[in-house]
């Protein structure tokens, strides 16, 4: 009888080349997405005269840096300019094919990647970015990794690894009404802290997360690195399979159905040993949003803002005060008496279809009390938005309806929060400055930010979707 | 890569914990040619107010500290984006080494690709490091890779490091040039697993 082995030892498993008496292991990688960011690696490569190994496993996306406000057939930023024409270049060079600006499929690549069944279970993907963790979502080993790591993977197709240890997170019961994914994974993040994963890989499972869509368990997954988790994952299953099924780049006819067979093998053996097991209830799960500057600054929306003179660590004590400075927020304000200056739904956290559909359905009829932009995960995003009228009530709010890329989820396109403001967010980290110099963010569901635009403050969603469908 | 052995230098302690790479690095430098040097960048918005003129209070502006070499950090140093530009920040200004109880794994692994040196101290140790610092800042520290130790004065503390990072930086050696040698078994490994895995690659759009 074989030892029980987790989901992660299976796909570990099979993408070890070698694993050598120190412990480091080659992996072989399956997928290697790039972008704009990715061209220090590039830089490298053409230092070492080497070229891409695999350049039909590669893929490239125009993202991190692409203007999502206006036209994009003409880009004013000389430097955005740059970057943009340096990815074409570096990837006609070698090959790569490249969702570029012109492309229908151009979006952002954790969108991108399992909208265009390039992200499967069961594969070993890596990008150069750390919520590489997304497609973790599908049954896949997704990790993000840095420059020299992404320069080694193209010239190799491989990378040197040691073993992470193993987490699992186990979600019982069922979410109630108003509760989203991004209210789970901020729950775990605010329980076990923004280094309470580190150095493991993360498994998701329970029935509150077999009851979540592909979406949900994205959102759930993309969040991972926040709690210092590289990876995260969910074990596939029908809903998986249903996603996958007819996507341009996934598996057709016998194939899917030899691939599907494969996929049902990848789940943790009865009896597999976690080193740490970390139980939620999801039924106590409210709407969650962060007051801080880290994502583990996370609380219910009826809680109030903790106050550092009732703390009696005075290391603790240090961080809240801080915190609560660069927020401008008084000790011990109640959450939902904190008023915005504007919001924002998008980035490869919350910008998939259903995140609009679930913003839009409380936005309906009712308009904005703050300015906000509302940028769609990818291009066939947007298109599906409008065919379904949701940019229309995005802009009968008063809202922004933008183009898609990261956008002010990372600042670099030029769209950010000025010093100062408020900005309830769908995105993932509430760091100083993530939006913008000076900018203060709240993390929150898409629901949740829309609430938070209805009325001007943060705000408990689910009050506000009485007699609605959602 | 350059090699990392021992290193005596004056050490700037910053005691912010999740100190995350949007602050080591903001992201409007991310546009920046690594030849162009990224070290007036480094921890620009907590170094410099929003008129560009320098925050006296920061660690890192007081005259005892501005040309440390070492950094005294907290926990999860390092964490939030990949951006490896926020190593090449810290290398840029000068900074061989950071200590801290915990580090961002794809900090700590870019770190080592830069012959940056991240030692893992606990919590204690790490505030003892810090008070020492800050009743003598001009007081040196040395750390020995070799023998795992940082030496302050008389006071000695051990740290910790992956093997496999510690061998790469004591060596200078290089990834590329390692995986070179395992050629043959990639070869083949590739060959096996489309056999395995026919359906792991991109099919062909309709």
């Amino acid at each position: 009888m074989s030892e029980p082995l987790t989901l992660f030892d299976k796909l570990w498993a099979a993408h070890e080349i070698v694993r050598r008496d120190d412990g480091e292991a080659l992996l072989w990688v399956d997928r290697h997405y790039v972008h704009e960011g990715s061209f220090n690696a590039f830089s490298q490569l053409k230092a070492r005269g080497a070229r891409v190994a695999e350049p039909g496993l590669t893929f490239a996306v125009a993202d991190h840096y692409v203007p999502t406000r206006g036209s994009r057939r003409v880009i004013d930023n000389p430097e955005i300019a740059r970057m943009v024409r340096t990815l074409e270049e570096n990837t006609a060079e070698h090959g790569i094919k490249l969702f570029g600006l012109d492309d229908p499929r151009q979006g952002i690549v954790h969108v991108v990647g399992p909208e265009q069944g390039l992200s499967l279970p069961g594969l070993l993907l890596v990008c150069g970015d750390s919520h590489t963790s997304t497609h973790g979502a599908l049954g896949a080993f997704a990790f993000g990794i840095g420059a020299s790591e992404v320069a080694h993977v193209l010239m190799t197709h491989t990378l040197w690894q040691r073993k992470p240890k193993c987490m699992r997170i186990t979600v019982n019961g069922h979410l109630a009404a108003g509760i989203a994914a991004k209210d789970i994974v901020l729950a775990i993040i605010g329980s076990i802290g923004a280094d309470g994963a580190t150095g493991h890989a993360i498994e998701f499972t329970g029935p509150a997360i077999r009851a979540l869509s592909m979406e949900g368990r994205l959102t759930l997954c993309n969040m991972s690195i926040e709690a210092g988790a590289r990876s995260g994952m969910v074990a596939p299953d029908e809903t998986t399979s249903e996603y996958v099924k007819g996507r341009p780049y996934s598996p057709k006819g016998t194939a899917f159905e030899q691939a599907v067979e494969a996929w049902s093998a990848l789940t943790t053996d009865d009896g597999a040993k976690f080193d740490r097991e970390v139980e939620l209830d999801a039924a106590a799960i409210a709407p969650i949003v962060t007051w801080g500057t880290s994502p583990q600054d996370a609380l219910p929306i009826d809680a109030s803002v903790p106050d550092p003179a009732d703390e009696p660590d005075t290391a603790r004590a240090k961080y809240l005060r801080e915190a609560l400075d660069y927020m401008g927020l008084m000790p011990g304000t109640r959450l939902t008496n904190i008023t915005i200056d504007r919001i924002f739904i998008g980035s490869c956290t919350n910008a998939r279809i259903e995140d609009l559909r679930a913003a839009a359905a409380v936005l309906a009829g009712r308009v904005s009390k703050v300015p906000g932009l509302v940028s769609p995960g990818s291009s066939a995003v947007k298109r599906q938005a409008e065919e379904e009228g949701l940019d229309r009530t995005f802009r009968d709010a008063g809202l922004e309806w933008g183009e898609s890329g990261c956008s002010m989820c990372v600042g670099i396109n030029g769209d950010v929060v000025a010093p100062g403001e408020r900005c309830a967010s769908t995105t993932n980290r509430n760091f100083r400055g993530r939006q913008g110099p000076g900018a203060r963010t709240h993390l929150m569901s898409p629901a949740m930010v829309a609430a938070a635009a209805v009325t001007g403050k943060l705000t408990d969603v689910r009050p506000l979707l009485s007699g609605r469908k959602v | 890569m350059d090699k990392f052995i021992r290193l005596t230098a004056t050490a700037c302690p910053l005691d912010v914990a999740n100190l995350n790479t949007d602050q080591l690095l903001p992201a409007r430098f991310l546009k920046v040619p690594r030849s162009a040097g990224l070290g007036t960048a480094l921890l620009r918005d907590l170094r410099f107010d929003a008129d560009g003129r320098e925050r006296p209070d920061f660690p890192l502006n007081r005259p005892a500290w501005r040309d440390a070499r070492i950094i005294v950090g907290a926990r999860n140093f390092g964490c939030g984006s990949s951006r490896e530009a926020a190593v090449y920040a810290l290398c840029d200004y000068g900074i061989r080494c950071v200590i801290a109880p915990s580090f961002g794994e794809i900090f700590a692994g870019n770190a080592v690709q830069n012959g940056l040196l991240t030692a893992v101290v606990s919590d204690d140790e790490a505030a003892t490091l810090m008070g020492l610092l800050g009743d003598k800042p001009d007081r040196a520290l040395t750390v020995d890779l070799e023998q795992q130790t940082i030496t302050c004065d008389d006071r000695s503390f051990r740290f910790v490091i992956d093997p496999v990072l510690r061998t790469r930086l004591l060596n200078g050696w290089d990834n590329i040039a390692l995986t070179g040698s395992y050629i043959g078994k990639i070869a083949a490994f590739r060959m096996a697993d489309r056999a395995r895995r026919p359906w792991a690659a991109p099919a062909k759009p309709e």
